[in-house]
C-alpha cells in the first residue's frame, strides 16, 4: 500500500546525504501537519532519515519497502511546541 | 564548414577541456575545428584562494589572472557581453550571447560553475558573512582585523555547495588565528552542520570531529538553518535550536546556472542531470551536449579537481569522435583535495565513485603539498597537463 501524501519527491538518483537534504528541503515549505515522502535507493538513508525525523520532533508514518533497494519515508510535519 | 566545439565557462573546467582538446587534435583535424570559450568574465578566479584571505595569508590579487593568458594559441576566447551565454536552443544547435549573437555549436560543454544564493535563507544576507566570493572575503578579513572576542558561529547552510570541506578548513584556520592573537580564551566557536555527521562522506567525519573537539569548537550536527535575525544576532534551525552569535560566518546556499535551469536541461536547483561515465547529459544523449565541474548533479565533491579530471575525460572523448574513432576515456569519479587541518598541517581525500577517502593523519607534508599547489595552480592546472 502507498500512503497518499501532500508532497512527493523523488530522490532515486541521489546519493547520501542527497536524498535526507531534499527531505529536509521539501519539509521547510510544509504546514504543520502535511504530510511529505521521500524515495530513496541509497542505503544510508535507512539510518539518516528516521534520525533526522526524531531530532525535529516530525513523525515518521511509514516506511515502505519497494522494488529494487528502493525505501518510500512518509513523514508528517508537526508543529514545533514552544 | 568548421567543426564548432562551445564551452560556457571559463573557469577550471572550461579552460583544462579547451586546453586539452587543442592539445589532442593534430594537423589537419586542428584546422577544420573551431573551439570557443564563451565566459562573462575577463579574468580568471582561483576560487580556493578565498578561504585564505579572511586570515591576510593570501592577497586577493594574486588570486586572478587574465583568462585569455591561460588558453594554448588558436582557441576563440569571447569574454564581456559576446561571452555571456543567455539563451541556447538545442533543437536548432545554437547558442545566443548578450550582444544579441546567434552562435551555431556541433558540441556544447557546460561548465558554467554553481552561484551563491544567499536569497535562499531569510535573514542570510543582512546577517551571514562568508568566502564564496572575493568581495565577501574581504568583508570577512575586515571583520576579523576588528574582532575582540565573543561567539562566532561557523559551518554551512546547506548542501551541496562548493568545496565540501572549507567550512572545516575555515574553522580551523579560525581557531589557530584567534589562538596567535591570544583571543582564543575571549572566543566561543560553534560549528553547525545540516547532516548528523561534521561532513557528508564517514571517514572525513571521523577524522574531523576529534580535531573539532581538541581544539574546544563546539559541534552541532543536524542543524539545517531556518532562518537568520540579523537585529537580534541569532540563527535558528529547522530542528528548534537557537544560537546568539557576534560573527556569523556560514556557507551560503548554492543552486547551479541560471542558464541551464531556464533553458530547461537542469533540475529546479540548477544542477545538470549528467551521466555519471559518459559526462553527456541526460536526455540529450544524441545531442553531443556535455556537463562537467560544479554545475552537473554528480555525486562528487564540487570541487577544481573534480572539474579539471571530468574536462580530461570530455576533451578525450570529442577528440576521439573527431578523429572517427570510438571514445574511450570514462569518468570514474577521481577526486582530489586537500583538508587543513590548521597549526600547519593537513590531510588529503582520494577518492571515486566505489573507493570511499581513507584520509591520512594530518601532517606538515600534506599542508606543504597544498601550498605549492596555491603557488602553482596557474602552471599545472590550466595548460592540462596531467
Ligand atoms: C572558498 C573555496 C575554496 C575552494 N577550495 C578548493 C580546493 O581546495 N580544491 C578544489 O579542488 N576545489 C576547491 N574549490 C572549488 C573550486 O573552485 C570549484 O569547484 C571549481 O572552480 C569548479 O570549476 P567549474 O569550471 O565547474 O566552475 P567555475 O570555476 O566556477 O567556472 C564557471 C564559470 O562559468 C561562467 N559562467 C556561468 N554562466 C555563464 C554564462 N551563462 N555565460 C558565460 N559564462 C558563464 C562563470 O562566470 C564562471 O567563470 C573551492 C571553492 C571555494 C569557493
Amino acid at each position: 500500500m502507498t500512503l497518499p501524501v501532500d508532497r512527493e519527491i523523488d530522490a532515486r538518483g541521489s546519493h547520501c546525504p542527497g536524498p535526507l537534504m531534499e527531505l529536509i528541503r521539501g519539509s521547510k515549505s510544509l504546514a504543520d501537519g502535511q504530510t511529505i515522502a521521500v524515495l530513496s535507493a541509497d542505503a544510508g538513508s535507512k539510518k539518516d532519515i528516521p534520525i533526522w525525523v526524531e531530532k525535529a520532533g516530525y513523525k515518521l508514518l511509514a516506511v515502505e519497502e519497494q522494488e529494487n533497494g528502493v525505501a518510500r519515508f512518509v513523514v508528517q510535519k508537526v508543529a514545533r511546541k514552544s | 564548414m568548421h567543426t564548432q566545439v562551445a564551452i560556457i565557462g571559463g573557469g577550471v573546467g572550461g579552460t583544462v577541456t579547451a586546453n586539452r582538446l587543442i592539445k589532442s587534435l593534430h594537423g589537419e583535424r586542428r584546422q577544420t575545428v573551431d573551439i570557443t570559450i564563451y565566459e562573462t568574465k575577463r579574468m580568471h578566479t582561483y576560487q580556493p584562494g578565498w578561504l585564505y584571505v579572511p586570515f591576510s595569508q593570501f592577497r586577493p590579487m594574486t588570486i586572478t589572472r587574465p583568462e585569455v593568458r591561460l588558453l594554448h594559441e588558436g582557441i576563440i576566447l569571447k569574454s564581456g557581453t559576446e561571452g555571456t551565454v543567455t539563451s541556447l536552443d538545442t533543437n536548432t544547435k545554437t547558442l545566443v550571447t548578450a550582444d544579441g549573437i546567434s552562435h551555431r555549436y556541433d558540441y556544447l560543454i557546460f561548465a558554467t560553475g554553481a552561484r551563491n544564493v544567499p536569497e535562499e535563507v531569510a535573514g542570510y544576507a543582512e546577517g551571514s558573512d562568508h568566502f564564496y566570493s572575493e568581495e565577501a572575503a574581504r568583508a570577512l578579513r575586515a571583520k576579523l582585523d576588528a574582532f575582540e572576542g565573543g561567539v562566532i558561529v561557523t559551518g554551512v547552510s546547506s548542501i551541496p555547495h562548493r568545496c565540501p570541506p572549507a567550512p572545516l578548513e575555515f574553522t580551523f584556520l579560525l581557531d589557530d588565528m584567534l589562538r596567535k592573537q591570544g583571543l582564543r580564551e575571549k572566543t566561543e566557536i560553534h560549528y553547525v552542520y545540516p547532516i548528523n555527521r561534521v561532513f557528508p562522506i564517514e571517514s572525513v567525519a571521523e577524522l574531523a570531529a576529534p580535531i573539532l573537539e581538541e581544539r574546544g569548537i563546539q559541534v552541532h550536527t543536524f542543524f539545517n538553518v531556518d532562518e537568520i535575525h540579523p537585529e537580534k544576532k541569532l540563527v535558528t534551525s529547522l530542528e528548534g535550536e537557537e544560537l546568539s552569535y557576534d560573527l556569523l560566518v556560514l556557507t551560503p546556499p548554492h543552486q547551479g546556472s541560471a542558464l541551464a535551469k531556464q533553458s530547461g536541461i537542469s533540475d529546479a536547483d540548477g544542477w545538470i542531470p549528467t551521466d555519471h561515465h559518459t559526462l553527456r547529459v541526460k536526455g540529450y544523449e544524441d545531442a553531443n551536449i556535455f556537463a562537467i565541474g560544479d554545475s552537473t548533479d554528480l555525486p562528487v565533491s564540487k570541487s577544481g579537481a573534480a572539474a579539471h579530471f571530468e574536462g580530461i575525460v570530455v576533451a578525450e572523448t570529442i577528440a576521439d569522435e573527431l578523429r572517427g574513432r570510438a571514445p574511450a576515456h570514462t569518468y570514474e569519479g577521481r577526486v582530489v583535495c586537500f583538508l587543513e587541518t590548521g597549526r600547519n598541517q593537513a590531510s588529503i581525500l582520494w577518492f571515486d565513485y566505489k573507493h570511499p577517502p581513507k584520509p591520512p593523519k594530518p601532517s606538515l607534508f600534506w599542508h606543504l603539498d597544498k601550498t605549492a599547489l596555491n603557488r602553482f595552480y596557474w602552471e599545472i592546472i590550466p595548460p592540462a597537463i596531467a
